[in-house]
């Protein structure tokens, strides 16, 4: 046994990628298990080892964690990515709740068929401008300093980050009308464990392809 | 200015009844603002007091909170329903997630389509005694005792009580096969902040009927 965090879910983004995010700015070295047919999904549901049949599944300090919220607060809480009292925390969980919003846009762009595409498309990009960055812009800008909540590197910093990038995929102008998500995003960036994420051979993975996508609709549908 | 917690949102369930369950478990006392016309939710957004244009929205403690989630962790933590430690708070976080998951299939029942109504409601019915129900009953189970995590009330307790009750709206013998869920409800129900709750004037709502959805959608233009 490695004493590493392993991560259960396919060899994807999907909703296991913000906590590959989180992991990996805090310093977390993580073993990954990829579930590559529905065999592998149906062997760990009756394994017992998934509490409500889904993944994302996290074994960590003992335990097997399930639903991505219950994942990333345990591994922020324990890693100090939450801010440092209770009113942090609070700014901090309303700016990752909206990212989160955001990132289920993103996420769920991938796996639409086509002829939904192009609406879902415009709503997200839409949504992204108008209303989510927009706010980061501002907190930013009113805040000055160098991360979103208090003075330290927390869990919406590296959440916000990572879905500038996503958005910076499809549609990498948008920023231009952002100077301080743009300067925000090239200072995390540079962050020695984030920088080290985003380069190549990382466990970051990439957008999903059509083969990825036909293999996710394989598994879970 | 009163001190306590201020609620903006329509006068139904939807995505506060869960914010109005914990407050009253806790024995906080809350007021509310309800948002009746488009005009009112309009001058929310343009007053600028909502973050992401959204409501659930409540003012605590200097705060103006969004986000459903951000806002139960907030109360919970405040009023010691969060565990005791890190890994009692991911075991809460687990189990709250699961009875959102399962709340929020329930939740957006009223507003689907009238002919998928019936499959919809058998989909939740299915999900609720098979994937979600098993896991609380078999939590109490194993522990034997009161409360789901560390013998002791937290969130979790409170929001299964909740989804408890919303199932058995839809399917009134849902627990039939769950002999402890079927003990934890009649206890849980008897704790005083929630007995009160339950009772008949409280802040409680009623589910949504059909004449609150058509008033709904035309507040959110959905």
């Amino acid at each position: 046994m490695s004493g590493k965090p392993k991560l259960h879910y396919f060899n994807g983004r999907g909703r296991m990628e913000p906590i590959r995010w989180l992991l990996a700015a805090a310093g977390v070295e993580f073993d990954e298990c990829f579930i590559e047919k529905k065999e592998d999904l149906t062997k760990l549901q009756n394994d017992g080892s998934l509490l409500f049949q889904q993944v994302p599944m996290v074994e960590i300090d003992g335990m097997k964690l399930v639903q991505t919220r219950a994942i990333m607060n345990y591994i922020a809480a324990k890693y100090n990515l939450c801010g440092k009292d209770l009113k942090e925390r609070a700014l901090i969980d309303m700016y990752v709740e909206g990212l989160f919003d955001l990132n289920e846009l993103l996420m769920t762009y991938e796996i639409l068929p086509a002829d939904k595409k192009v609406q879902h498309f415009a709503n997200m990009m839409d949504k992204a401008e108008n209303r989510y960055f927009p706010v980061f812009e501002k907190v930013l800008k009113d805040h000055a300093k160098d991360f979103l909540v208090g003075n330290q590197l927390s869990r919406a910093d590296v959440q916000l980050l990572e879905v500038i990038l996503m958005a910076d995929e499809y549609k990498p102008d948008m920023f231009s009308k952002f100077p301080f998500l743009q300067s925000f995003k090239a200072r995390i960036s540079a962050m020695p464990n984030i920088k080290k994420f985003l380069q190549p051979g990382s466990q970051r993975k990439p957008p999903s392809d059509d083969e990825v996508v036909d293999k996710v609709m394989k598994i879970f549908y | 200015m009163s001190g306590k917690p201020k609620l903006h949102y329509t006068k139904g369930r939807g995505k506060m009844e869960s914010i109005r369950w914990l407050l009253a478990a806790a024995g906080v006392e809350f007021e509310e603002e309800f948002i009746e016309t488009k005009e009112d939710l309009e001058k929310l957004r343009s007053d600028g007091v909502l973050l992401f244009q959204q409501v659930p929205m409540v003012e605590i403690d200097g705060m103006r909170m969004v986000q459903t989630r951000a806002i139960l962790s907030y109360i919970a933590a405040k009023y010691n329903l969060y565990g005791k430690d890190l890994k009692e708070r991911a075991w809460i976080d687990m189990y709250v997630e699961g009875t959102t998951d399962l709340m929020g299939m329930i939740m957006y029942l009223p507003f689907q389509p009238a002919d998928t109504k019936e499959k919809n409601l058998a989909l939740i019915i299915d999900r609720a005694t098979t994937r979600y129900f098993p896991v609380y009953e078999k939590a109490l189970k194993d522990h034997g005792q009161d409360y789901l995590v560390g013998n002791k009330l937290s969130w979790a307790d409170v929001h299964l009580l909740e989804a408890i009750l919303m199932a058995e709206e839809c399917k009134p013998d849902v627990l039939s096969a769950f002999p402890l869920l079927q003990a934890f409800k009649g206890r849980i129900s008897n704790i005083p902040t929630i007995k009160k709750f339950l009772q008949p004037g409280s802040q409680r709502k009623p589910p949504t009927d059909e004449k609150f959805v058509a008033v709904v959608r035309k507040i959110f233009n959905i």
